[in-house]
């Protein structure tokens, strides 16, 4: 029926651009909308928070959008809000992120708020304290969310507490409420910078447009202090199962998260590790953990499992909601398979299904401006080359059964894993 | 795209199915929907959250089509789909690379009659719903809305939630699921949706040979029991654990085809932040109510809802109070900012960004085909897809004396229902073992 096979986002209709200053920028020009969609990052995540004030990335990040040279708080808002458009700035791991929609006539507006939220914001105090309310509250939250607080928990257990894995990028509520407005000013001056700064752009634009609107509000940014990301330290080795329990009062579900620390997305063996996180966890409603746990047991709503395979060993979790009374059964059946995920290959038609899920979901996701601003960020991040998407299938199909297998045994092991279970406490006589 | 808006071709077949078509040919891409006109409102006491749990057993397979298998052939050939049960309906969807189509027409066509409901399926989804709702009821917010919803609804079937009460859940029977599913599962009471990267005859005459030999139903039973008209303000306090406190107001808000639908929609977005058929996602820091509660820092968070219901629903508000303040403190700002409101103090500034908000969100909301397919299955079911067509030239048509006048009528205190949240001391303990 598809009377067009337009091909995917290539060479030839990626424009690539590298300001003097590092920064570096994407367009994908699709005349067939009538929006822009803009994403990137800044290399200023949590890593770079000391162990005493951990949330500070984040909180900066947060405060930027609060006031800036030009416009207060409520200018910034008028004008986005009322022209339709978004702008977000949030705080993560290795990078601070920035995200905003308009309409396509409106790029030049959302890229002078974004300039000047970088590059200028006054993080005035009587915002810092009001965000810091928010913040503390939003934290207050998550503390009464099982799902939170088992994936914390896990964190906690999967990596060493010097390790920045080990930490909540948002930090605590102890840890928001000491933060000082100069340790925020501080950060913004010496963290925030061009080096490293990916800015992608999607929509109805030209790519020779945009390039010149972002060269006028970025092109003379510099910042000598700026730091290079730290170095990770190495994981620390693991010995044997760790698990807690936390326990919530009057809580009906308890959540699970068993995991591991996985592979970064420069691994050699990603690709083999992200299909047989698929074939455990993922394929056709959540793969073989899926239909052990919730299919064939009854056992829950969802359990599933991710790798997220970031810039580090990001975690390679399963994750369950159960009820409170299954949570044993419920983790042997996801012990089961994790046990033969390691010892067996998997199929051929298993992974032949989830090969061709692989390819064949691309035209979905590259059917949006954010779908496309998406995957070009993770290109560009990851250095997969401007061809990828055409050389996609090949690096896909070239997997093989053994590979995967490898992989499973690299990173997983069904005796020895993080275990966090958060959940009612215990009726009687269990 | 929102110039694409028009060129749905409406049809119904012999057997009473409707079937909305629309042609996009920007991406190789085609979702199809299939709702059926049932949801919580349809359901008696006693069987409360049965729609969802068919819903469920829709998934459980067909003699053509057993449990797994269409979960495994979308995902082979790089699709989604998914299925959600609402008080006024239930829908299922598939949207798929435009060439691997044909799978989803016949997934449906099959299911429409086929569903087997096999008894030790039945008794296996029993448990992931009742876990679903336990999931639900970690939430605060949950329990308030069930609360709430539940005291400004005492008659019509709204007063209950989409998921059901959980006696309900252990008690239904595999005889009840089945019945429902072979009242309301016929042709003559569902609405199908096809939008993407197809040529209209092809699909229609596709859709014909597929559909149009399932026999059709005897009449729907109707909904007949009216809310009566409610004789003052309802309150509802919920006490359970916790550390934060939540306000939620219900304000008594005409159907989606209502004349005043479109103006108090209006008053939505100004008081609370734009919604419109595409999203919700431009934030709302220079609503009414964020510079009320949250600029003053009584509240973290405020937001609102308008939703096109079949039959009266709600206009609801929603507040998390923020940490140190209390319920009483937002309650009083919200009051007097909804006073002023009701009183006439809305200005043409306001009314104008709020309809150019909507513009651009309705723009949005046209750049996939499963979210176009979506309202337009969507509108159908509670008015027609004209609805979702001519959303902006509705609210165009709004004046400045609309929008006032139905703040008046509508934000009256004697027609809402408040309902509060109030953390209890919870202590949360780690242990190691």
């Amino acid at each position: 029926m598809d009377k067009h096979t337009p091909s995917f986002p290539g060479p030839n209709t990626i424009s690539h651009y590298e300001l003097a200053n590092g920064i570096v920028v994407l367009v994908h020009e699709n005349p067939h909308v009538h929006s822009v969609v803009m994403t990137g990052s800044i290399d200023a995540g949590s890593l770079f928070d000391p162990a005493e004030a951990v949330g500070l990335a984040s909180f900066v990040a947060s405060s930027v959008m609060r006031g800036t040279r030009r416009h207060d708080f409520s200018a910034i808002h008028e004008m986005l809000e009322g022209s339709g458009a978004s702008l977000a700035v949030s705080g993560g791991l290795h990078t601070v992120g920035f995200g905003g929609k308009s309409l396509a006539e409106d790029l030049s507006l959302l890229l002078d708020l974004l300039a000047e939220a970088l590059r200028y914001p006054t993080l005035p105090a009587n915002q810092v304290e009001r965000l810091r309310g928010e913040i503390i509250t939003g934290l207050k939250i998550r503390e009464q969310d099982t799902r939170f607080m088992a994936g914390k928990t896990f964190r906690e257990l999967a990596y060493a507490p010097d390790h920045p894995y080990s930490r909540q990028t948002r930090g605590s509520v102890e840890t928001i409420g000491q933060i000082s407005l100069e340790q925020l000013r501080n950060y913004h001056q010496q963290h925030f910078g061009p080096k490293g700064m990916l800015l992608v752009v999607v929509g109805a634009v030209q790519a020779q447009h945009v390039l010149r609107l972002v060269e006028d509000r970025f092109g003379d940014w510099e910042n000598p202090n700026q730091p290079a990301p730290p170095e990770l330290p190495a994981l620390a080795p693991f010995e044997e199962a760790r698990r807690q329990t936390v326990v919530m009062p009057g809580k009906s579900q308890s959540d699970i998260v068993l995991g591991f620390a996985g592979p970064s997305r420069f691994a050699d063996d990603w690709q083999a590790a992200n299909l047989a996180n698929s074939i455990l966890g993922m394929f056709g409603m959540y793969g073989r953990i899926g239909a052990e746990v919730r299919e064939k047991h009854g056992l829950a709503y969802y359990s599933y499992s991710r790798v997220d395979g970031g810039l580090g060993p990001g975690p390679w979790r399963v994750i369950a909601g159960v009820n409170p009374a299954n949570v044993d059964q419920a983790i042997e059946a996801i012990r089961a398979e994790l046990r033969r995920i390691t010892t067996e290959l998997v199929s051929q038609d298993e992974l032949a299904d989830n090969k061709a899920n692989f390819v064949g979901r691309l035209p979905l996701q590259l059917e949006t401006n954010e779908g496309i601003a998406g995957i070009l960020l993770l290109m560009e991040r990851y250095q997969l080359g401007l061809d990828y998407l055409h050389r996609y299938a090949e690096l896909v199909e070239a997997v093989s059964a053994e590979e995967i297998l490898s992989a499973a045994q690299c990173y997983l092991d069904p005796d020895c894993y993080a275990l966090a279970v958060a959940g009612p406490e215990p009726s009687p006589g269990e | 795209m929102a110039d694409q808006v028009s060129h749905v071709s409406r049809h119904v077949l012999d057997n009473g199915l409707t079937v909305l078509l629309k042609e996009i040919h920007t991406a190789p891409v085609i979702s199809w929907w299939v709702m059926y006109r049932v949801g919580s409102r349809n359901e008696p006491t006693g069987q409360t959250g049965i729609s969802h749990w068919v819903e469920h057993m829709m998934f459980k397979g067909t003699e053509k089509f057993p449990a797994g298998v269409l979960d495994k052939a979308i995902d082979r050939e790089g699709g989604i789909w998914n299925a959600q049960t609402s008080s006024d309906y239930t829908a299922y969807y598939e949207t798929l690379p435009a060439n691997k189509i044909e799978l989803a027409l016949q997934a449906e066509a099959d299911r429409m009659q086929n569903a087997l409901f096999d008894p030790d399926e039945v008794e296996a989804e029993r448990t992931v719903i009742i876990s679903e709702r336990q999931g639900s009821e970690n939430s605060p917010m949950f329990w308030l809305h069930e609360e709430t919803r539940a005291a400004a609804f005492r008659v019509h079937p709204y007063h209950h939630q989409v998921i059901g009460d959980m006696v309900d859940l252990h008690t239904m029977t595999r005889s009840d699921l089945y019945q429902h599913y072979r009242t309301y599962y016929v042709p003559n009471n569902a609405i199908a949706v096809a939008v993407g990267d197809f040529d209209t005859a092809d699909m229609l005459a596709r859709i014909k040979e597929l559909y149009g030999d399932i026999p059709s139903g005897p009449e729907i039973p109707p909904v007949t029991r009216t809310e009566p008209p409610q004789m003052g303000e309802r309150t509802v306090r919920v006490e359970r654990e916790g550390n934060t406190s939540y306000i939620f107001v219900g304000y008594r808000a005409p159907e989606g085809t209502h004349p005043d639908w479109f103006k108090l929609s209006l008053v939505d977005s100004i008081l609370a932040g734009a919604s419109a058929p595409g999203g919700d996602g431009l934030g709302n820091k220079t609503s009414r109510l964020y510079k009320t509660l949250v600029e003053t820092e009584l509240a973290s968070s405020v937001g609102g809802g308008m939703y096109p219901s079949i039959n009266p629903y709600l206009f609801s508000i929603v507040a998390t109070v923020r940490d140190g303040r209390t319920p009483e403190e937002v309650q009083a700002a919200l009051d007097q900012e909804l006073e002023r409101v009701a009183g006439g103090d809305i200005t043409q500034d306001e009314l104008d960004k709020a309809k150019k908000q909507a513009k651009a969100l309705f723009a949005y909301g046209t750049e996939s085909v499963t979210g176009q397919a979506f309202w337009l299955v969507f509108s159908e079911n509670f008015a027609s897809y004209t609805w979702y067509e001519q959303y902006l030239a509705h609210l165009e048509a709004v004046t400045l004396d609309d929008v006032r006048d139905a703040a008046q009528r509508y934000l009256r205190r004697s027609q809402r229902t408040v309902g509060w949240f109030i953390p209890v001391n919870a202590a949360t303990e780690g242990d190691m073992h």
